[in-house]
């Protein structure tokens, strides 16, 4: 189906390696506003390694990457992000609230204005902390961990939203929480899901992007392709909080498959 | 104990008012810049730099005494080589991280073997006691105002950018995101850790410099209920310790510095033994902190 929305993220032939080790090549993918992409693909493919690019971590050693039509680094204030691991020094003293406020931070501003405590007040209302906010960051769960780090990400307001395996080690209760927030946020905000779970992805995905395939002379850098989901009969009931996508891997999509008119092309119609 | 609130007020003893004016003045930096040196987990960097520092007292002590640098003074070269360690440091922290453990070591221990080389070469005998455990007797008015000046750059740097120093020390990832040079803020750190160690060894010595930036920050740590808290419990604690420290090291007529660190010392560790046990009855009844 034709998607007319701007396009947010776009990857343009990114090539990347760690020193002489190879992890990306050729990597061409975009994102259009309001889409909901599932980036899958196995342990160490390179799905960090595309939200580092993403978030001007790392720079790209080969094409180009563009954020809201800016570069990453101009453009990554309007990302909320979501890190993979949440198990920080539990030593370090600091409440919940405050490592939600930290999603409010800008490079030089001193202090807090009442708009970013609205902004705080929302994004716990949203992802069901409340009751959490004065609370020790080091004295909870795994899983409300997780949640406090996608309120955070959520108190900047972010127009993308990016989750870097935010399931990882949650218990079904707070997986279940986390993807009603997320199907509230759906259609409003970009969001970019990275899992390693490379056979099922939420219902609430509109398109998958899997990396993991080698490419290259050496066959050591990695690829992304587009795949098809379909409905899953048989995934496990716990999964995303609800109903699930199957990855079909034997069905790759063109990478710009979302901005043919499909229609057009079935007509016989020259676009 | 009187003996010490005596002679605190009898003007014979002018060193010992600068005495306690230099350890009111190091409590700022033991409390504020301490609690960041260990939330940010670089008590192994500080200690390296701290060690180096010996190195550059060494090479000052000699170089004068020799005439070559006839005007250098140790402080002179102990922040030469402090600040020359903290960039090394700061720099492969940065960019070559695997390699951090090795050249932590390598600089603590090429610092002072390089101070023991020197002292052994210098003319007439040098006494190096003083520089590593610290004579707070021998506190000059250059030194507190140098400490004084420092006191006031950290306290205004901390309030200026407290958020970004907070999410620095807790999520350097996602301050980075955020638009916060954590490298920068990082060097910065580093910087004025290796500034601060060298006037703070003329309180506790280098050796026992880096148990002060970490005792008494520890001890809050498990009290304050942010990070705000802890540096202010902390500065707290410090001026307690070092205060009593001194009146203590006066009356028993003890070396001051060795004092101070065991008083914060057994602090710390009768908090975290207390700490240990409260946590234990807690879980044992399923209450939540």
């Amino acid at each position: 189906m034709l998607n007319t929305a701007p396009v947010v993220i776009q990857f343009s032939g990114v090539a990347f390696s760690y020193g002489s080790v190879p992890v990306l090549e050729h990597v061409n993918f975009h994102v259009h506003q309001g889409e909901f992409i599932a980036l899958v693909g196995p342990n160490g493919a390179g799905k960090s390694t595309i939200l580092k690019l993403l978030l001007a971590l790392e720079e790209p050693g080969k094409g180009t990457i563009q954020v809201l039509g800016k570069s990453p680094e101009e453009g990554r204030s309007r990302i909320g992000y979501v890190p993979q691991h949440a198990d920080y020094d539990k030593s370090f003293p600091i409440s919940v609230y405050e490592v939600i406020r930290m999603g409010r931070l800008q490079p030089l501003k001193r202090g807090w204005s009442k708009v970013d405590e609205l902004a705080v007040q929302r994004a716990m209302e949203q992802v069901e902390i409340l009751d959490l906010a004065r609370r020790p960051y080091g004295a909870l769960s795994g899983g409300q961990r997780r949640r406090v780090l996608v309120a955070r990400a959520l108190a900047a307001e972010p127009d993308i939203l990016v989750l870097d395996e935010p399931t990882a080690n949650m218990d079904a209760e707070s997986e279940e929480r986390l993807y009603k927030t997320l199907g509230q946020l759906k259609g409003k905000t970009t969001i970019l899901i990275v899992t390693h779970d490379t056979e099922f992805v939420s219902a609430l995905t509109d398109r998958v992007l899997c990396i993991g395939e080698r490419t290259g002379a050496e066959k050591r850098a990695h690829r992304l392709v587009q795949h098809k989901a379909a409905p899953a009969e048989h995934a496990p009931p716990e999964l995303f909080g609800g109903a699930a996508l199957q990855v079909l891997h034997d069905e790759v999509e063109p990478e710009d498959r979302c901005c043919i008119d499909t229609r057009t092309i079935q007509k016989g119609i020259q676009p | 104990m009187n003996s010490f609130f005596t002679a605190l007020v009898n003007p014979a003893f002018p060193f010992l008012q600068n005495a306690l004016l230099a350890s009111l003045l190091a409590s700022v930096l033991f409390g504020i810049l301490g609690s960041i040196v260990t939330v940010k987990r670089i008590a192994g960097l500080a200690g390296a730099i701290s060690h180096a520092v010996l190195g550059g007292i060494g090479m000052a002590l000699y170089l004068s005494s020799t005439r070559l640098v006839p005007f250098i003074t140790p402080m002179a070269g102990a922040i030469i080589f402090a600040v020359l360690s903290a960039l090394i440091i700061g720099i492969v922290s940065l960019k070559a991280k695997q390699r951090e453990d090795t050249v932590i070591n390598a600089i603590w221990a090429i610092g002072m073997s390089l101070g023991v080389l020197f002292l052994a070469k210098t003319p007439g005998y040098t006494d190096p006691t003083s520089y590593l455990f610290g004579n707070i007797l021998l506190v000059s008015r250059q030194d507190l105002i140098l400490l004084a000046i420092l006191d006031v750059v950290v306290l205004l740097l901390v309030w200026r950018f407290y958020p970004q120093l907070e999410a620095s020390a807790f999520d350097e990832e996602f301050a980075r995101v955020r638009g916060v040079p954590t490298n920068i803020v990082f060097l910065i750190i580093l910087g004025i850790t290796a500034i601060a160690v060298v006037l703070l060894q003329t309180f506790v010595g280098i050796v026992m410099v880096i148990a002060m930036l970490t005792l008494p920050a520890g001890t809050a740590g498990y009290i304050g209920r942010n990070l705000a808290g802890m540096m202010i419990l902390s500065w707290i604690f410090s001026s307690i310790f070092s205060f009593a420290g001194l009146a203590m090291s006066w009356h028993y007529d003890l070396p001051s510095g060795a004092v101070v660190v065991v008083l914060s010392g057994a602090v710390f560790l009768g908090t975290t033994a207390i700490r240990m046990l409260v946590l234990r009855y807690q879980k044992r009844r399923g209450v939540t902190p």
